[in-house]
């Protein structure tokens, strides 16, 4: 499989990283060459091979139900570009 | 006070212990190396004070018989290490000016032990290099150089500046992290030691996350020992990570012991087969003749996958980090672009596209294909089914030897700028790194000697689950009959 | 039971196909992946951890009680519980959305196929139908965006981000805006039994998505729209409504139906586009990897099934069987507050019919005139229980029930004490009764004549005259039954 510029510009948008043309041109056969180098994988037959999501071969801990964060909001708020009455703020969304 | 800098972190405390010199005296020593260093690049941020701080409080532990393990002991954090209101930026233009309000488990755990912090060393943007090229700072550079020769190399990455740092003796010891090699790598392009521990064992709790399930911290120094007295302090089990492992740590400096009697070493036959360059193919030849005079034995192993770690590899970490960079959105701190007349949206973008660097961009591009629609099948769940059979291959492997030897890196270190055009060149530098990666088992690089050009390579040990120890016992074995690597004169 | 809803198009009849997820807020103290507390209402910001603001390097742990809660919820839908499940990301940017994705569960929900029976139509609730469940799963909820604080900006509270949710996906079993009402509010009556949600849409604790297509019966599931977070039953009904209507229209203009996102406008009872098409979602879902799977063990699940109260279905069996009507029966079980009203009731004695009738026709006309609600410290079983008690005995008629009781929610103390003080007991005793029925027969021998020559209106001159006789304190029916007794001997 190989991608267009179409999908370049496709997947940019999905990350949310704006993409002058140039640079979506530029970046096309570099993702094509890593893509095609990946693509190696095919060779392997991993039929009936259950995906690994986690090295770690244990059951997850849980925590009790309990408060014990929070109440932070100086330090939530201490790196926001733009916070106002205790608010973070963005540029205003129209849904 | 000369000749401080050159010790290692044994020496150092040790000497501090015994009364030859005072934590205040190590601590200035390092400060005004670190202060002398600015040619190097490797410190992003400088912490004379919290170095000095620490310090005092070591030789008023030591008046009032309160040593902590580290006590007196400044090291170098990898910037990558959130540290309470210090800057943590992750080499990336996007937290230029990010203090965090908390401080890492790992870092924590450091100070807790008593070590202090000289500053924060740089690295390739979110961790994602192998040349620490990518990073918003600029490039580190190399302390060593080939021999008749002016240029510049790299230290390799993504922790480049640790190991430029320690190799440079303007830190006795380091953090790291180790995602894919980024540990190792450096470490053997520095002529030091790096272990990268079993995935688990140091909590990423504080750390910034590149891909959540191949990330762990690890201690860079100059020897075997100075690595497990490190780690020791650094691991240890954390309910605040769901991935930590609750086991005991060992004392894995008390256990350190260079007789391999009884030690299976297992050479995966199919990276022999697979083209060494001559240089390396006799170093990792040299490497398992000294495991043998150690009192190891050799054997032969099949790791039949492991030549698709790499691909494996740059699916599985895009993948993850595209997903855990999406936090870097402008919103709640970082960096923030607006757009004139532009709405929610056309702020992330302009956010992301001026925050991130090329190879930053670069992976989160390929991490988004491969998770999107249609494509996760093939790229990504294909990826973690071939993980799945590296990670058997290695415990079918470990049936019938008890630790792994291979060489770190296919090369000795390489002029900056050289690969940077060419990415997947520069992703084949942790051809034999990823695997153990892949697999969360305990691996380490220790140095093996020098290069035709004088420069240092690494050999690579991989250990079983939770068995550092045999893996910090193996690199001793090596580390006693490899030869002297002398550390680079200074020029800079 | 078939449903009749049709939409009567001018090219046919079309029937509605909708499927539901409700997002429901588990109650815990703290949030699903942080030690944040979730209480409603608190000031901006200040319920939200280093986690929840997804700051650099923070790391989710999950609260043992949200599973357990949605455990128990599956169990009580009688739902397969999945011991081993797993956490998936959707990512997706939004500024309510600080990780840049939401913790959920795709590949692998915690519980999986159940179902919920439901009575559509209120006056007949014998008339269910089973309405499929497909999965619930655990998620994290959105922070909140506030739109008109400021002229250009939006302002962010994640105060919720991070609060646990069950997302409980149905079948596209229902058939008409009522179906859709009656499993909602079942639902809810579940979650609340169970408590495992407090059910409160108007603090949005349970919000609903609505899947609405539209075809003609026995074709094939026409494209579908999805109408997002609607709060309450009514609206989610107007959805239906709108939106099967919208949908017909279209249809018969030629257009085609176009799978999208819309919203609910309250104020007009219509749905508009969401989003556009080109920002079209690729969720990008995969397991998280700073999660491992989550595994439970028999113990776990044991504790969680016997933690399960009764749950409507038994309880209302349990009434009916009891001789209680199906109406009352299902008026008494859709609350869990009154239910358990109703069952301490039951506990003092009281006979079931009775004591139903007593809680569905003549309490709420009391509670109702003066303006006391069902939930007032006031209004106790045990008062009532003292009142059906004395009313069963004889000792006041149920006439007098209701003033005792009136009376008992004006100057409290007990029932049976105001009985006493005020002289309204009345009396069973035959043998008092007798003897003034012997009286005023005595007294009235002309009109007894003429009773038994077939003036039967009589009946009730003698009734009264006894009552007079008693003072009004004798049980009527005692003296009913005494007067036919002499009359016919």
């Amino acid at each position: 499989m190989s991608v267009t510029l179409d999908d370049v510009r496709h997947i940019a948008n999905l990350a949310r990283i704006a993409m002058s043309d140039e640079e979506a041109a530029k970046l096309l056969p570099e993702l094509n060459n890593i893509l095609g180098w990946v693509e190696q994988l095919g060779e392997v037959d991993t039929d009936g091979v259950e995906p690994l999501a986690t090295v770690v071969d244990m059951a997850m801990r849980l925590r009790e139900d309990e408060v014990t964060d929070g109440n932070c909001r100086d330090a939530v708020l201490s790196n926001a570009p733009d916070a106002e009455h205790g608010f973070f703020a963005v540029p205003k969304v129209i849904e | 006070m000369s000749g401080l800098t050159d010790k290692t972190i044994a020496e150092l405390r040790d000497g501090f212990r015994s009364g030859e010199f005072t934590a205040v005296e190590i601590a200035e020593g390092f400060n005004e190396a670190v202060a002398a260093s600015d040619r190097l690049n490797a410190y992003v941020e400088k912490t004379p004070e919290l170095a000095l701080e620490a310090a005092r409080a070591a030789d008023a532990a030591k008046a009032s018989g309160d040593l902590k393990p580290l006590s007196g002991i400044p090291i170098g954090m990898k910037d990558l290490f959130a540290t309470e209101g210090v800057l943590t930026s992750a080499g990336s233009k996007m937290l230029a000016n990010f203090k965090p309000p908390y401080e890492s488990t790992v870092s924590g755990n450091l100070k807790a032990a008593g070590a202090g912090m000289l500053g924060k060393l740089n690295m390739d943007e979110f961790a994602m290099g192998s040349s620490n090229e990518t990073c918003a700072h600029g490039n580190v550079i190399s302390p060593w150089r080939r021999e008749g020769s002016n240029a510049a190399l790299t230290p390799g990455g993504s922790s480049g500046g640790s190991a430029a740092a320690v190799a440079a003796g303007i830190a006795p010891g380091a953090t790291g992290t180790d995602t894919g090699g980024s540990i190792r790598q450096p470490a053997a392009f520095t002529g030091i030691c790096g272990i990268k521990p079993t995935y688990g064992r140091c909590s990423r709790w504080g750390i910034v996350s590149f891909a959540s399930s191949l990330d762990q911290a690890g201690p860079m120094a100059k020897t075997v020992r100075d690595c497990a007295i490190m780690l020791g302090a650094m691991a240890g089990f954390d309910p605040k990570d769901s991935t930590s492992i609750d086991a005991p740590i060992p004392d894995w400096e008390a256990g350190l012991s260079s007789d391999l009697k009884g030690k299976r070493v297992g050479v995966p036959k199919e990276y022999r087969i697979d083209g060494v360059p001559g240089e390396i193919q006799k170093l990792w030849d040299q490497g398992l003749e000294w495991l043998r005079d150690a009192g190891a034995e050799p054997v032969e192993i099949s790791l039949p996958h492991t030549k698709y770690a790499l691909p494996t590899y740059y699916i599985i970490a895009p993948a993850e980090a595209s997903s855990n960079l999406a936090r870097y959105d402008g919103v709640r701190y970082g960096l923030r672009e607006m757009v004139e007349g532009g709405g929610l949206h056309d702020m992330y973008k302009a956010t992301r596209a001026d925050g991130f660097g090329a190879e930053v961009k670069r992976r989160i591009m390929i991490g988004t294909y491969v998770l999107s629609a249609g494509f996760y099948d093939a790229y990504f769940t294909k990826a973690q089914k071939v993980r799945a059979l590296i990670k058997e291959d290695f415990r079918k492997a470990f049936e019938t030897c008890d630790l792994i030897l291979t060489p770190t890196a296919p090369s000795a270190a390489f002029g900056l700028g050289e690969k940077m055009s060419d990415p997947l060149a520069m992703y084949l530098n942790d051809v034999f790194a990823v695997p153990a990666s892949l697999a969360g088992l305990p691996a380490m690089s220790v140095p093996g000697g020098l290069d035709d050009a004088g420069l240092p390579l690494g050999l690579h040990l991989i250990g079983k689950e939770m068995d550092e120890q045999t893996v910090l016992n193996a690199g001793l074995a090596i580390e006693e009959r490899a030869p002297k690597i002398d550390m680079p004169e200074k020029w800079w | 039971m078939v449903s009749d809803y049709r939409i009567q198009g001018e090219q046919g009849e079309y029937e509605v196909v909708i499927g539901l997820e409700v997002h429901a807020q588990v109650v815990s103290k703290a949030k699903l992946f942080s030690g944040a507390a979730t209480a409603f209402g608190a000031e901006p910001n200040t319920q939200v951890s280093l986690v929840d603001a997804a700051m650099p390097g923070m790391l989710p742990v999950p609260n043992r009680e949200c599973i357990r809660q949605a455990v128990r919820t599956g169990m009580a839908i009688e739902a397969k519980i999945n011991k081993w499940s797993r956490f998936d990301r959707k990512n997706y940017f939004y500024a309510d959305l600080p990780q840049g994705y939401q913790i959920s569960q795709l590949y692998h929900p915690l519980v999986g196929e159940g179902e919920i029976t439901v009575s559509p139509d209120e006056k007949n609730p014998d008339k269910t139908k089973t309405i499929g469940v497909e999965r619930i799963h655990v998620e994290q909820d959105a922070g909140k965006l506030m739109h008109d604080q400021h002229p250009t900006k939006s302002y962010v509270d994640l105060n919720r981000s991070g609060v646990a949710l069950m997302e409980i996906v149905s079948k596209p079993d229902m058939r008409s805006p009522a179906e859709a009402g009656a499993y909602i509010r079942k639902l809810r009556s579940i979650l609340r039994y169970v408590g495992s949600c407090d059910g409160n849409m108007e603090e949005g604790s349970m919000r609903a998505d609505v899947n609405v297509s539209v075809r003609k019966p026995g074709e094939e599931f026409g494209t579908r729209t999805e109408t997002k977070n609607v709060n309450s039953v009514r609206f989610v009904m107007q959805v239906i409504e709108y939106e099967a209507q919208r949908q017909v229209e279209a249809i018969e203009n030629g257009e085609a139906i176009v799978q999208e996102t819309r919203l609910f406008d309250p104020n007009t009872g219509t749905t508009r586009t969401l989003r556009s098409k080109e920002d079209a979602h690729d969720y990008r879902y995969f397991p998280d990897p700073d999660l491992l799977p989550l595994e439970l063990d028999d113990a776990f699940l044991e504790e969680c099934r016997a933690s399960l109260p009764e749950l409507p279905d038994a309880k209302l069996k349990r009434y009916e069987d009891l001789g209680i009507s199906a109406y009352n029966a299902a008026v008494l079980t859709a609350e869990v507050e009154t239910a358990a009203w109703f069952d301490r009731l039951l506990a003092t004695g009281a006979e079931a019919k009775d004591a139903s009738n007593w809680v569905n026709s003549v309490l709420p006309g009391i509670l109702n005139a003066k303006d006391v609600d069902f939930a007032d410290p006031r209004n106790t079983p045990e008062a009532s229980a003292e009142i059906l008690a004395m009313v069963a005995k004889g000792e006041i008629s149920k006439g007098q029930a209701k003033e005792v009781f009136d009376l008992y929610l004006d100057e409290g103390g007990s029932p049976a004490d105001i009985v006493e003080k005020k002289g309204m007991k009345q009396t069973s005793d035959t043998g008092a009764i007798e003897a003034k029925v012997d009286e005023v027969l005595a007294a009235n021998a002309d009109k007894v004549a003429e009773f038994k020559a077939g003036k039967e209106a009589l009946f009730g001159f003698f009734v009264g005259q006894t009552m007079k006789a008693m003072q009004g304190k004798a049980n009527p029916q005692v003296v009913n039954e005494i007067l036919k007794a002499k009359l016919s001997s």
